[in-house]
């Protein structure tokens, strides 16, 4: 099948590797990937700070782009998110029937990464090999946002040679939340430290998430402390071979 | 009614309701009705209900309709309690001889404070949650002899504990006087959680509660 | 725009300024995360335990959203079953109006000193201080309300007000205001001796003040739940009892307490049913008070039921479950909010009932993690409407000229137009690439320029690669 690649603002400038991973599994596993190229941002950052009429041209944009798609994947909860949730949301406060209607539609075609591997797919075992000690985030969005529920760590499971150890207290949020890391720094980094404790608690070599926004916020602090742990994205894991 | 404040709040809760209404969300829930009884074992309901009262640190105790009286002097005698207000109606024959029992024959609230206890009955028990509830009928009298001693001895019968709580809030409505009566539902005896959150037995009301269920 | 009335604290500073001395404060952090996380297992343990929990949340949910799509005819039946059952309703518009009430209605008894149940309605509305200056001394009888009081302190929690203190701090306010130097600081103890304390005032005073949790337009009733006995000591034992109720706590039928009484206890203590809930009708012959006063607070509620999105705020049951499972709340306990209502409905129904002018800082104050609408008994979308009303104040804030120089105003305006369009996207990524360089050791920016500053201050940040993925994806594009 064609799958079309939502790769997200920040992934495709800080995180490339993500898309590059999502993009060697998708056709690891047979199917084809297509990229937008007209494609540049879902418009979150802005509408959860209340910049929502400026975010309406980019929720636009994104609905036009991406309405001609069967399957949009990306490597973000939160930006999956935001399409499922909020563009309904945005449409219906700006009372556009139109837009609410083109919504509807696409919500339901816009999937992030690991349900889609698991529940679009069928897939569990992607072909793995990964040796190291690693330990998994669930961040907010994707639990309680999106509901993936267990397809991240079910994957990662999977995965050969991986020494896969839970994360204690793991469903408590690490203090991003976005704009709220630099609005609310303190409360922030309050939030971060018992993050940080419960992820060296698991003597880790590698934290792994569904969202590079969260693991951004993470593993700036783990490097910052010279913590020997580092960050990496669940599809960089997945992408790895023999 | 003549009353400004009265006129604008609804004039302004009316516009508001108009302004407001959203259209449908479809948010994921369930459709599933919430339950408004347990599974009908009857014995496993007592049992049920006698277990979640002690988890309250209340005493709960069993007799029969005729081992009343004898159940009732055996609590009061282990208690050390010689001087108890019941209400007006509570049966002659459930009274032990050696205790002394004073009618509510509307007592000055100081002499009520300064008995040793309270016996009284119930109208129904919630076994879910270990719940009595008294409304003021048979043999509850009114709520300040509830209140005020530091000791309640209830008499509930086996018949009238509930399932769940919907179950209760159905059966009181059937028992239902007019004008309608105050309801106070006990579960357990009173406590506090405000000291670093230490659930602390006994600050007002009656700090020691003993329940006799009736089979 | 309305001013800011009792509900915020006077003086309070922003949210973030009073969150960063909260932060420090390791007295309360301890005391702040040991509470809420003790808290957090009794709710999960006992909600665990029903089946059909979340059927009774989407119960909860639908009859609130009755009440209010129907409030003004709610109301109006309350008011005649109360009248029925020889009460009397009253209706307050705001704080002033309330308290004015409730002085009339004492002054008329002749009595200079009334007891209390615990009511954030009347934190609200500031009524003990009104009283105060009509001249009528307000007793708290809820223990925790007693501290503060005795303390000249700030509620920080809704359900546990004391919260941030400790048993050796209470001991020592009991010892000096209670005049009990031997006092331990065993919590049985210090129970103890606000229960000698608060006896005679149960038994002498005359006039009584309540909220409410819930009143029923069926039949008239009205619903008190607590804890220690006070609340029954309060509506039983005075001659005249003073309910003051906000609009929204009405429920239309009995049968819908079989609900609301299993939501309540297991979302607010955690236990299955808490110790003591009173139900009582108007006045009745030979129990309780002689005289009933209903009391109908707005003072901003109906504004809240106005706007589309924020009226689920009404739906809350003043629980604290939202509070009790908050990362932030746990970190900066509830003074930080800088109002009678802190935590998650704080910074929702804070700002809807002042004007989010006068609260601008409260919808920022979360991380949007979810877990408060994952515990709401009736389901109140919390993060939904803190966007909604971040996007209040931005829209407020923008209609200043001061805007054009806001350096976060700017900012998101100059991203969203560049982001717009797929050519000055890309070239503000190649900039950026470029930019930095001055800034990159290691693949790392340790120390940013300008607003990255802000992040780099905590936390590294990674360095942009040279290559962007559309970079890669062009390139592997050319080479097939």
């Amino acid at each position: 099948m064609q799958v079309a690649l939502f790769i997200t603002c920040f992934n495709d400038t800080l995180f490339p590797n993500t898309g590059k991973a999502v993009v060697s599994i998708i056709e690891r596993l047979g199917h084809q990937v297509i990229f937008p190229e007209a494609q540049t941002c879902c418009g979150q950052m802005h509408f959860n700070t209340g910049y929502q009429v400026e975010a309406m041209p980019l929720i636009r944009r994104f609905v036009e782009i991406f309405s001609r798609y069967e399957a949009i994947v990306s490597p973000s909860a939160s930006c999956v998110g935001m399409v499922r949730d909020m563009y309904r949301y945005a449409a219906e406060v700006h009372q556009d029937a139109q837009l609410a209607q083109a919504v509807a539609l696409l919500a339901e075609r816009v999937y992030e990464f690991s349900e889609f591997i698991i529940n679009r797919l069928g897939v569990e075992d992607v072909g793995a090999y990964y040796p190291h000690r690693v330990t998994y985030h669930p961040t907010c969005h994707s639990i309680r946002g999106i509901h993936v529920g267990e397809a991240p760590v079910q994957l990662l499971r999977a995965v050969r040679g991986i020494d896969y150890v839970p994360l204690g207290q793991a469903s408590e949020c690490c203090g991003f939340g976005g704009t709220f890391a630099v609005k609310n720094a303190d409360t922030s980094m309050a939030m971060l430290g018992d993050k940080l404790r419960h992820i060296l608690d698991t003597r880790a070599e590698v934290c792994v998430a569904a969202d590079n926004s969260c693991l951004m916020h993470i593993g700036g602090a783990l490097h910052r402390q010279r913590s020997g742990v580092r960050i990496a994205h669940l599809a960089e894991i997945l992408a790895a071979q023999e | 009614m003549n009353n400004p404040s009265r006129t604008a709040m609804l004039a302004k809760i009316r516009a508001a309701i108009h302004s407001g209404t959203r259209g449908a969300h479809h948010e994921s829930q369930t459709s599933v009705p919430y339950s408004t009884q347990d599974d009908g074992d009857r014995v496993a309901r007592i049992a049920l209900f006698a277990h979640r009262v002690a988890e309250y640190k209340a005493w709960v105790g069993y007799c029969t309709a005729d081992g009343i009286a004898v159940a009732i002097a055996e609590r009061l005698t282990f208690r050390g309690k010689q001087r108890m207000v019941i209400p007006v109606d509570l049966p002659a024959e459930w009274l032990p001889v050696d205790i002394e029992f004073i009618r509510d024959t509307q007592l000055d609230r100081t002499v009520i404070a300064g008995m040793d206890g309270v016996l009284s009955g119930a109208a129904l028990g919630i076994a879910q949650t270990g719940t009595i509830v008294l409304d003021g009928g048979k043999f509850q009298g009114r709520r300040m002899i509830s209140l005020l001693p530091d000791y309640h001895l209830c008499m509930i019968h086996a018949q009238d504990i509930v399932g769940v709580v919907p179950e209760a809030f159905a059966q009181l409505a059937m028992m239902r006087q007019t004008p309608i009566q105050p309801y106070t539902f006990i579960s357990g005896p009173s406590a506090t959680s405000d000291i670093e959150l230490n659930r602390v037995e006994g600050v007002h009301g009656p700090r020691t509660l003993d329940v006799l269920i009736v089979q | 725009m309305k001013k800011p009335e009792s509900v915020i604290i006077e003086l309070a500073p922003r949210f973030e300024v009073g969150a960063k001395s909260a932060l420090q404060n390791t007295q309360l952090r301890r005391n702040m995360g040991k509470a809420t996380q003790t808290i957090r297992g009794k709710r999960a343990s006992v909600v665990d335990e029903l089946a059909d929990w979340e059927s009774l949340r989407v119960a909860g949910q639908q009859i609130k959203d009755e009440v209010l799509q129907n409030l003004d005819t709610y109301l109006e039946q309350l008011e005649a079953t109360v009248t029925q059952a020889g009460g009397q309703v009253h209706w307050a518009k705001d704080a002033q109006e309330a308290n004015d009430i409730v002085t009339r209605l004492i002054r008329a008894t002749g009595s200079h000193e009334i007891i209390k149940v615990k009511s954030l309605t009347t934190d609200e509305i500031r009524l003990n201080e009104a009283l105060e200056l009509a001249g009528i001394t307000a007793i708290e009888t809820d223990l925790a309300e007693l501290i503060i009081q005795l303390a000249h302190e700030k509620s920080s929690h809704i359900l546990v007000p004391a919260i941030h203190k400790n048993r050796s701090e209470i001991r020592a306010l009991f010892q000096k205001s209670m005049n009990l130097p031997d006092l331990t600081d065993e919590p049985s103890a210090l129970a103890g001796a606000a229960r000698q304390f608060l006896r005679e005032k149960f038994m002498s005073v005359r006039v009584a003040t309540s909220g409410a949790n819930f009143a029923i337009a069926e039949t008239g009733s009205v619903c008190v739940v607590e804890s220690e006995g006070n609340g029954r000591m309060c509506l039983t034992m005075p001659e005249v009892l003073i309910s003051v109720m906000g609009i929204e706590k009405i429920l239309p039928r009995w049968q819908d307490l079989g609900v609301f009484m299993q939501l309540l206890p297991r979302s607010s203590t955690g236990e299955r049913m808490n110790p003591y809930t009173t139900i009582w009708t108007g006045v009745h012959a030979n129990d309780g008070p002689k005289e009933f006063h209903l009391v109908l607070l707005d003072n901003g509620r109906s504004d809240v039921l106005a706007d589309a999105v924020g009226r689920q705020t009404l739906h809350c049951i003043r629980c604290s479950a939202c509070i009790n499972v908050c990362p932030v709340y746990e970190r900066t306990g509830g003074h930080a909010y800088g109002s009678v209502y802190p935590g998650p409905i704080g910074a929702i129904l804070t700002p809807q009932l002042v004007g989010t002018a006068y609260a601008d800082s409260l919808p920022y104050a979360s991380s949007l993690c979810g877990a408060c609408y994952d515990v709401c008994p009736v389901r109140i979308n919390i993060p939904e409407i803190l966007v909604h009303l971040r996007g209040k104040v931005v829209a407020e804030k923008q209609t200043k000229p001061q805007s054009w120089f806001d350096g976060e105003n700017v900012g998101m305006k100059a991203m969203a137009l560049t982001f717009a369009h797929q050519r000055t996207y890309e070239l503000a990524q190649r900039a950026g690439q470029l930019a930095q360089w001055p800034f990159v050791q290691d693949e790392y920016i340790e120390q940013g320029p300008g607003p990255l500053g802000k992040w780099t201050a905590m936390r590294d940040f990674p360095a942009i690669p040279a290559q962007s993925f559309r970079d890669w994806w062009r390139e592997r594009q050319r080479d097939e």
